[in-house]
């Protein structure tokens, strides 16, 4: 059974349309690693398959069944949009605070789940954050308590939406191989969102790039090519392989890296245009 | 000797008890400030975690507006306090996270609150005397009816908060997530709201609209200088708030100033004391386990 099939699904943010006529599947065990460019619609698929927002066109089956919030088998770590500055919580009860977060009445921890905290805050490297208040780490290490978390428990699908961003290069190759050992070990399906397609390059079994409204699943060497990547950024890109690295060019210029630029600066946004890449590589000439 | 202070020490305190509760106002005042500081340190302690406690502040004014109208048509002010900031808490959790968290738009409302606060005064004169009660609290006038009152507005609060509390605090440490595994996101928050509007309407009671932050911000913030442990915090910010309000009294009776000027004091003090200590232990110090 396959752990994800679009068949030509359809994703709306309001009224615009993300991602159009979309058709995949994906099966166990596999890492995916999700790319494009920003307003692509990566942050918006991982929320269809969570069930916050349904297809208007099409089917999406996550697991066998439409997909429904509050998946248990489905591990999250969200893009952080809304940091509080002055949260003097302490890592640990930042954790806990997910777990059967959804029930009412008054929060309580088994020892169980107490040690399940302790295992997962392992498993990433961080331990030491368990007693620091989140006012007191940087984003790297917030980071880093939210890919602990997504973790927790025995989920059978990772959708992990920049789990990368804001930390340093040290930490960032720890997460994937945290991500990678998880999938392997576990036959836990991963979906890795990024802006670098290189760091990932030893770890994902197949790319799902997006642009231009479209979708495109495949092996490295199918989906970054010259041709389906000026499809999906609706200008004309190069596609150049040095000493084991594959760079995605548009008139010269390395498309992620810009991309990468245009999110410091914006900040993380759906709503951008769709097929503009060649206009973010205007941007900032 | 020794034995010789302790007895005379041990006297002047009971001398100084015997004192204070003499008068059936003392021991109504410190009933009334007792429940009000427990509720108000609790709730106030999921505000500062929220970030909401302009919202918060804003609760307050729209509930003197509602006081002073309760007094234009002849019902208690704890009444018209607890039907508008409840209204309000309502209304603004069903807005969303949009409006809630906007200082503008609850600053322009606030101030318009204030303002029909100060329309209701004009029209129902002998009701002015009351203003200064209003806004900056009269506990020594409590009566035993009052108590009761909240006693009762403290349980409910204090029971719905029990209730929501877990998705509550997953929906304020990570609404990304929470919102993912089916936490009603928009009920939550205007169940907390109305929550806060009873919390305000109880401690405006004690200390005034304009002072409902000195039991309900600055012990939760202090509390959450010195632990960063949930339990621990609301152990912490309750009995502080509950310190801050009876001593508050004590002070008073010694001073003659006014009761919310004294708990004004402590409660800041209470947050100086406890920010200085957070920075001399230094930021990582871990904190003991619930």
């Amino acid at each position: 059974m396959s752990i994800i099939t679009a068949d030509h699904a359809t994703l709306c943010v309001g009224r615009n349309p993300v991602l159009s006529d979309v058709s995949i599947r994906i099966e166990p065990g596999e890492f995916i690693g999700v790319l494009g460019p920003n307003g692509a619609g990566k942050t918006t698929l991982m929320r269809a398959i969570l069930g916050l927002l349904s297809p208007e066109g099409g089917s999406l089956k996550v697991l066998g069944r439409t997909p429904e919030r509050g998946n248990p088998e489905i591990g999250y770590l969200p893009q952080v949009r809304t940091v509080l500055p002055d949260l003097r919580v302490r890592g640990r009860d930042f954790i806990a605070s997910s777990l059967y977060g959804e029930r009412w009445g008054l929060p309580s921890l088994r020892r169980r789940d107490a040690d399940a905290i302790e295992t997962t805050l392992d498993a990433v490297g961080a331990r030491h954050l368990a007693a620091r208040p989140l006012s007191e780490m940087s984003g790297g290490e917030r980071q880093r308590l939210l890919l602990a978390q997504a973790l927790i428990g025995t989920p059978r699908l990772l959708l992990l939406d920049e789990p990368l961003i804001s930390l340093d290069a040290r930490h960032q190759e720890v997460a994937i191989d945290v991500v990678r050992k998880i999938c392997r070990e576990r036959n836990v399906t991963v979906l890795f969102s990024a802006h670098e397609l290189n760091q990932l390059l030893g770890t994902l079994d197949r790319v799902l790039y997006l642009g231009n409204r479209q979708a495109v699943l495949g092996t490295v060497d199918e989906v970054v090519n010259a041709a389906v990547l000026s499809r999906l950024y609706g200008t004309e890109i190069q596609v150049v392989r040095a000493d084991g690295h594959i760079f995605v060019m548009s008139r010269g210029r390395d498309v992620e890296r810009v991309d990468h630029m245009h999110d410091h600066d914006h900040g993380h946004g759906h709503g951008h245009g769709h097929g503009h890449g060649h206009d973010h590589a205007h941007h900032h000439h | 000797m020794d034995t010789g202070m302790d007895t005379g020490m041990g006297t002047t305190m009971r001398t100084i008890i015997t004192d204070m509760f003499a008068y059936e106002f003392m021991t109504n005042a410190f009933v009334a400030a007792g429940i009000v500081a427990v509720v108000s340190g609790i709730v106030g302690y999921f505000l500062v975690m929220r970030g909401q406690t302009f919202a918060g502040h804003a609760l307050s004014h729209i509930g003197f507006a509602g006081a002073t109208g309760a007094g234009l048509i002849g019902l208690a002010p704890l009444w018209g306090l607890v039907a508008f900031t409840l209204a309000a808490g309502v209304a603004m959790g069903a807005l969303g996270e949009r409006i809630s968290n906007r200082d503008v738009a609850i600053g322009v409302i606030l101030a318009l609150a204030l303002g029909f606060g100060l329309l209701f005064l004009h029209y129902y004169t002998s009701f002015a005397t009351q203003a200064t009660a209003l806004l900056f609290g009269n506990v020594l006038a409590v009566d035993h009816p009052m108590i009761v009152a909240l006693a009762l507005l403290g349980a409910i609060t204090l029971a719905a908060l029990a209730a929501i509390m877990r998705p509550l605090i997953f929906a304020s440490l990570q609404p990304e997530l929470a919102e993912a595994r089916g936490v009603p996101m928009r009920f939550v928050s205007t169940a907390f709201l109305a929550i806060v509007a009873l919390a305000v309407s109880a401690c405006a009671q004690i200390v005034g609209v304009l002072l409902v932050f000195t039991l309900m911000v600055g012990p939760p913030a202090a509390a959450q200088r010195v632990t960063t442990a949930l339990w621990g915090g609301l152990l912490v910010s309750a009995t502080l708030a509950l310190a801050e309000a009876w001593f508050g009294l004590v002070m008073a009776f010694y001073t003659d100033w006014p009761v919310s000027f004294c708990i004004a004091v402590l409660s800041a003090l209470g947050y100086f004391v406890c920010l200085t200590l957070s920075m001399r232990t230094g930021p990582a110090q871990p904190a003991p386990a619930p």
